[in-house]
């Protein structure tokens, strides 16, 4: 039997996938994220250190990361919040771009392309029609 | 619902269901159109394989219908998503006769489905994996 995937698209998915492309709109939060992905958790003052934003801006897009579930606050040291990346959003939003990254248009056009070519070797050249006798044809083998 | 769940598409094919059939559900046809090389076990349960070169990318997918020459069907992982990540979609391809050609339809499904865990459970089981999964691995090299 073929799974038969349940969807479960409440309003919950396309609302995940929507904070994603909309925090990854803006440059700074996309250097924000991408900093804790590469560098792992840090405070505000942390990122300020490494990157070309002021603190008050950082501590402005990392609440509202925080707020739209994208990353975590936790307590760090000397009672300063510390911001862990959380990943669970961006795979669902991972889940929105495969279907369009999927490309079954392509694939279909190559399908059509290839039992077209290994038809016979008059279909190989597209300004010739195939002949309907049978010396066009050298064989049903696929040419690879 | 902007969430793409099910990507269809039809294709009408100047060739018998037969040939369309081979080119579908060998590795020989496979490769020609579909991935750069291709290996399948063709029956349900099956496992098929599928590498694109250019990308280094393989796709592991599971045979779950073959009903020569009208239904094949298989699972395949979602792009993008981590390996051994559970969510998978659903490939179906129909072939009905028209005329001298085939009807081909191509149906994948499941692109919006969530995890089996709990929808909440899964988003704060993944935060800090990598912390635990370093931890682990430090475990496991200390006891070494």
């Amino acid at each position: 039997m073929p799974p038969d995937p349940q969807p479960r698209t409440g309003p919950d998915v396309e609302a995940v996938a929507e904070q994603v492309f909309t925090a990854l709109a803006d440059p700074s939060r996309r250097t924000l994220l991408a900093a804790l992905a590469s560098g792992g958790p840090a405070t505000a003052t942390d990122l300020a250190a490494v990157l070309p934003i002021t603190r008050q801006a950082i501590a402005k897009h990392l609440a509202l990361l925080a707020e739209a579930g994208l990353v975590t606050a936790e307590p760090g040291e000397r009672r300063r919040v510390r911001y862990r990346l959380r990943s669970a959003p961006m795979r669902v939003a991972q889940q929105f771009l495969a279907a369009l990254a999927r490309d079954w248009d392509s694939r279909l056009d190559s399908l059509q392309d290839h039992l077209d070519r290994s038809a016979g070797r008059a279909r190989r050249d597209p300004t010739r029609r195939q002949p309907e006798d049978s010396m066009a044809d050298h064989g049903g083998g696929y040419d690879g | 619902m902007g969430f793409p769940d099910r990507i269809e598409r039809t294709v009408e094919l100047a060739h018998p269901p037969g040939r369309v059939w081979t080119v579908l559900t060998t590795a020989e046809g496979l490769a020609a159109w579909f991935g750069d090389e291709a290996a399948i076990d063709l029956r349900p349960g099956g496992a098929a394989r599928m590498r694109w070169t250019g990308e280094g990318f393989t796709a592991e997918m599971r045979v779950e219908r073959v009903e020569e020459p009208r239904v094949f069907g298989f699972t395949w992982p979602i792009y993008g998503l981590p390996a051994g990540d559970p969510r998978r979609t659903y490939v179906e391809f129909t072939l009905e006769p028209a005329g001298a050609g085939t009807r081909l339809t191509v149906v994948e499904s499941g692109f919006a489905q969530l995890p089996e865990d709990a929808y909440r459970t899964a988003y704060d089981g993944n935060t800090g994996g990598w912390a635990k999964e370093l931890a682990e691995l430090a475990g496991y090299l200390d006891a070494a």
